[in-house]
This record gives structure tokens, C-alpha cells and sequence, in this order.
């Protein structure tokens, strides 16, 4: 049996109405955001990404109304600065060619093999 | 007869009262009692596993010791490289995929002498709240198999939650640790971002992704952490200092400690009343137990999901553009290279993966850059400034680690935003590279568990544990999931 409690900190806390920033609109270009990410979809998929992909962004795009003037993005959570190290191979990673071309689709000789990059005239 | 925590197996392998061979049959075990119901593993590697106990019994037998996790079964989420043993990261696009290398965390727990359960089930590419988006089918949750075990670690929380393996690992981006861990009623950690290499972790959104331990007990997770969190050379994100041993103040009690309670956390209008009155409950008995708590307030909080949601599919489009179907993984062939590409990708992703690289590819393209990514990296710094503020006046914050307890699967999967909000209360530590616990406290109405979070400041992983522990111990909470050996788990699922 689930019991209620009445603790002394229940109801300590102040509940605040979210803060409501305005809706923005957003236009999205699905289909050429689908080859800049190099997706084939059909057409019904690029209707149903295009839709939810609006949707979504107009919910989260709600965050441009608010004040950034003069705030400094984050790239590192910790004041971490560049780590440098000398330009060597090194073989920290275990990994030989032939470990990583095992792993490919199609290779020829030590090279991975891919359809014509350019057509043809 | 009941699987022992790690603390506990460590040190009856070093008595000699168990050993290593039977722990490996206990939880093998277990995997064939329920692993048919919940499909909380992609691969289970009992071969490996036989062998690595039978060795560790030899060496025990030899007196040779080589680390404190010698002859301990963990499992691993399959977004974690493993060498010889095939890592898919729950996608199709890296079915069959057997890497030649190990991730840092798996090397360190080999040297530490664990051994690989096997690969628990995870949302493809970890981009989930509830394992229902694995290219694989869903793991289900334990405690009621009707219900999702959260995600995306919610194989490895409903794995160790089960008994299938002692402890696990897994990866937390926005909550993927911690919310399963709330679901299933187990321990889940994410670490102050850097202090765990993410080499040979497949990555989602770097800035946020973080390693860390699931585990029954708060001691458990304090051990794993202290075998996986070291500077990594081959990750050059990693915190390369010293810092306090992360289980240098367990047992010191909540004398003196400051806890904020924050409203925008605590009582979060999403937040379910049963979640609302244990949360307070458990606030409450801190302060009978010597804290002092207040209320914080942390307005822009409010936005983490918003920003959280530009950051990681930006990153994602981002990290994921490196499954192009020629170094490894899905091909699917074309007649020029774009179309090999585009055809691979749009075959081997799923609809949460595609959908989250088609937000960040737009929220990183020509004309939208600023307006979308460039501000939500600069929300993400006023969040970072709210918590700075808050942790003036607190050593810890404290929240319910999931508005709700577990849910039914299917319920979420139609509305991505309503999946979205499951992390809302977790976002905040990963956009401030915060450290962060989830501690089991109780059960709802429906005997579902309810997960309490606390979070501390960067690399203050003591002071969380300190806390985390005399809450365990407040808690009081049975971790042993019900089973009945005639009917199984409890759901409808058998």
C-alpha cells in the first residue's frame, strides 16, 4: 500500500510556472538537408523526417529569444587547454594496416575500394 | 541463492569460500532463467567467460593477485569496443562488425583481472530513453517486463539489475546511465566528463559523452570507477591530473553538507507524485541525518532539454558521418561513391538516428550555424554559470533522477519530444561535464523502483559518493528484483 507522506519538505518548494519564450518558426529544407547528409530516403521518408524535424526545431528554436549578448560558448566543460604531443607514430593504438583493412567492405592491395568518385564523360 | 555484490565476491574469492568458476555459473545461470524474457544482451560470451574463470581460479590458486576485479563477471554495453568479440552498437549499420581493438574501460577492467559477460542491448548509437530504438528488438525491464528498462543502457542496468552479470558499464550523454538505472532499480554513475578515456567508446555527442559504472550498491560503483577513471593518452579530452580518490570519503555521513534542492528539478510539473513524494521523503531524512538543505534557484535549467537538443544531434551528424560504408560496417553498393554512401547510411540507420542527424545537420548548416548551435553553446554556458551560482551556497544538488518510474513500451515511441522529456532532469550534468549518481530509494504504487540524483561539482566525485552512500543507506532499498522460479519475472511478457 503506497502511503502519502507529509514530510516537512513537501510542499517547500516553490513551483514556478515554466517561462513561456515564444515560438518560432522554422523552414526546413529536408530534402537538401538529406544529401548534405548523404541519406537516400524516399520521398514518404523525407516527409515524415521534414515534419518531426519542424516540430521539434520549433520547440527548441525557442531558445534564440533568449539574451546571450556577451556569453562565451562552451567547448571543454573543464578549463582544459590544447594537450600536445610529438608528431610520431606511435603504435599506443595496437592497430596495424592490416588489422583496419580487415575490417573493410572492399579493399585492393593495401587501398580501400569505392565506386567511380567522378562520372564519366 | 542470491548474486553477491562485488565488494562482497571480491573478497569471498580471496577467502576462498566461492570461486570464480561458480560466480561464471551462477550468473550463466541467471542469463538462462531470464535472459529469454527481458533481452537485456546482444551477445553473451559464456566461452570467454568459462575460460577467464577457470584461469582466475588458477591464479587465486597461485596466489597470484592481479587486480581487484579478479574473476568478477561485468558487462559491457555494445557501444564499447571489444577486440574479437563483435560490438554493433545496437545499429544495423555495424552488424557483424568485430573490432581489432579495446576501448581504454575494457582494457582497464581485463587488467584488473573482470571478465566479459558479454554485450548488453542500448539504443542504436546510444540515441534513446528506453532501448526500444535497438536495430535488435528492446530489452525489457525486470522489475516488470511490461515496462522499458530505460535507455539507452538499459541493457546493462536490466542485466546487472537481473543478476546477469555483477556489475556494467555504460554511457551517459544526456541521462543514458542514470535513467536506466532509476528504472531498474540500480546504482548508475556518470563521471565528471574527461575523468574516464572514451577511446574505443563509438562515439554520439563528444562534449557530453561520459563513461561510467551500474551497479547493485554505491561501494560497487566507487571500485569500477577507481579501475576505468585514469588519464588516457590516446584520448586527449581527458582529464590529465590527479584528483581525490573517488572513495576517499565514504562512511563520512551527511554531517555538515549543504544539500540545494532546486524547483526547477525537484518539482518539475512532469515530475509523477509517487517520484515528488519519495524524492521529498528522502530530502527530508537527510536533513534528520545531519544535512542542511535549501532551496536553489537555476533559471536556465529550464532550457537545458532545448539546447541539449541541438548540441547532440549537431554532434551526432557530426560524429556518425564516419559510417560512409568504406572503412567498415554496411555497404550498399551504388554506381558513384554519394551513392554507395547515401544508400548505405539510409539503409543501415534506424528513424531515431536518421531523424537526429537530419536536426544536426541542419542546425549546423550554411545560414542556421549561429542561430541553432551557437546559441544553445551559449545557453549551455548559462546553465554552467546557474550551477556555479547554486553550488556557492551548496556542496550538493539533489533531484528525482526520472520524472516518472518505468514506462510501458510502445507508450513514447510515437512522440519523440515526450521520449525527450525522460532526460530532462539528467541533461543539466552532461552539459555542465558535472558528476552525477543515480541511488535506488523505493518503489511506486505499481512496485516500480524510484531513483534518487545526486550531483556535485566537476571532479568532486567523493563529495557524490559521500552522499550517494549515507542516501543508499537512508534508502535502505532491496535491489533484488522479485522472481518467482515457477511464473519468472512479473509483466505479461514470458
Amino acid at each position: 500500500m503506497w502511503t502519502v507522506f507529509c514530510e516537512p519538505w513537501a510542499g517547500r518548494v516553490t513551483k514556478q510556472t515554466p517561462v513561456n519564450l515564444p515560438s518560432v518558426s522554422v523552414e526546413i529544407d529536408i530534402a537538401h538537408v538529406a544529401r548534405l547528409a548523404r541519406l537516400d530516403l524516399s520521398e514518404e521518408d523525407l516527409d515524415t523526417y521534414g515534419r518531426q524535424c519542424q516540430e521539434l526545431l520549433e520547440h527548441v528554436a525557442r531558445i534564440q529569444a533568449i539574451d546571450t549578448t556577451g556569453i562565451s560558448s562552451t567547448s571543454h566543460p573543464l578549463p582544459l587547454t590544447n594537450r600536445f604531443r610529438e608528431d610520431e607514430v606511435t603504435t599506443e593504438s595496437g592497430l596495424g594496416r592490416q588489422d583496419v583493412l580487415d575490417q573493410a567492405p572492399d579493399t585492393e592491395g593495401p587501398y580501400f575500394r569505392v565506386p567511380p568518385a567522378l562520372e564519366e564523360d | 541463492m542470491s548474486i553477491p555484490s562485488i565488494v562482497e565476491a571480491a573478497r569471498a574469492l580471496r577467502e576462498g569460500s566461492i570461486t570464480s568458476v561458480g560466480l561464471a555459473r551462477q550468473v550463466l545461470y541467471r542469463i538462462a532463467m531470464v535472459e529469454a524474457q527481458l533481452h537485456a544482451f546482444l551477445t553473451v560470451d559464456t566461452d570467454g567467460l568459462m575460460a577467464g574463470a577457470e584461469e582466475a581460479d588458477q591464479a587465486f590458486a597461485e596466489g597470484r593477485d592481479i587486480g581487484p576485479l579478479q574473476g568478477i563477471p561485468i558487462a559491457l554495453k555494445d557501444n564499447l569496443t571489444t577486440r574479437n568479440l563483435e560490438t554493433t552498437a545496437g545499429s544495423k549499420i555495424l552488424s557483424g562488425y568485430v573490432p581489432p581493438y579495446d576501448a581504454t574501460v575494457v582494457k582497464r577492467l581485463r587488467q584488473a583481472g573482470a571478465l566479459i559477460v558479454g554485450k548488453t542491448n542500448l539504443d542504436e548509437f546510444a540515441m534513446g530513453s528506453s532501448t526500444e530504438n535497438s536495430a535488435f528488438g528492446p530489452t525489457r525491464n525486470p522489475w516488470n517486463t511490461d515496462r522499458v528498462p530505460g535507455g539507452s543502457s538499459g541493457g546493462s542496468a536490466a542485466a546487472v539489475a537481473a543478476g546477469m552479470s555483477l556489475g556494467g558499464l555504460g554511457s551517459d550523454t544526456g541521462g543514458s546511465i542514470r535513467q536506466p538505472a532509476s528504472l531498474c532499480g540500480v546504482v548508475g554513475v556518470k563521471p565528471t566528463y574527461g575523468t574516464v578515456s572514451r577511446y574505443g567508446l563509438i562515439a554520439f555527442a563528444s562534449s557530453l559523452d561520459q563513461i561510467g559504472p551500474i551497479t547493485h550498491t554505491v561501494a560497487d560503483a566507487v571500485l569500477l570507477l577507481e579501475v576505468i577513471g585514469a588519464p588516457d593518452p590516446l584520448d586527449s579530452t581527458s582529464y590529465p591530473h590527479e584528483m581525490e580518490p573517488v572513495g576517499a570519503r565514504l562512511g563520512r555521513g551527511l554531517e555538515g553538507i549543504r544539500v540545494g534542492v532546486a524547483s526547477q528539478l525537484g518539482g518539475a510539473e512532469a515530475v509523477e507524485p509517487d517520484v515528488e513524494a519519495a524524492f521529498f521523503q528522502m530530502v527530508s531524512a537527510m536533513e534528520r541525518a545531519g544535512a542542511t538543505t535549501l532551496e536553489v534557484d537555476l533559471p536556465s535549467t529550464e532550457q537545458g532539454l532545448s539546447a541539449y537538443y541541438l548540441i547532440a544531434p549537431a554532434e551526432c551528424s557530426a560524429n556518425l558521418a564516419r559510417f560512409d560504408g568504406v572503412r567498415y560496417g554496411l555497404r550498399v553498393n551504388g554506381d558513384t561513391t554519394e551513392q554507395m554512401m547515401s544508400r548505405s547510411r539510409a539503409d543501415g540507420f534506424g528513424p531515431e538516428v536518421t531523424r537526429r542527424v537530419l536536426l544536426g545537420t541542419f542546425a549546423l548548416s550554411a545560414g542556421y550555424h549561429e542561430a541553432f548551435y551557437g546559441q544553445a553553446q551559449k545557453v549551455r554556458t548559462l546553465i554552467r554559470e546557474d550551477l556555479a551560482r547554486a553550488y556557492r551556497q551548496c556542496d550538493v544538488l539533489v533531484s528525482p533522477t526520472s520524472p516518472t518510474t518505468a514506462f510501458r513500451l510502445g507508450d513514447r515511441t510515437d512522440n519523440p519530444l515526450a521520449m525527450y522529456m525522460s532526460d530532462v532532469l539528467t541533461i543539466p550534468s552532461n552539459l555542465a561535464g558535472h558528476p552525477a549518481a543515480n541511488i535506488p530509494i523505493g518503489l511506486d504504487r505499481h512496485d516500480l523502483p524510484i531513483g534518487f540524483q545526486v550531483m556535485a561539482p566537476a571532479l568532486e566525485e567523493a563529495l557524490m559518493f559521500q552522499v550517494a552512500s549515507a542516501v543508499e543507506e537512508l534508502a535502505g532499498f532491496d535491489t533484488t528484483v522479485p522472481f518467482d522460479p515457477s511464473h519468472g519475472l512479473r509483466g505479461g511478457v514470458r
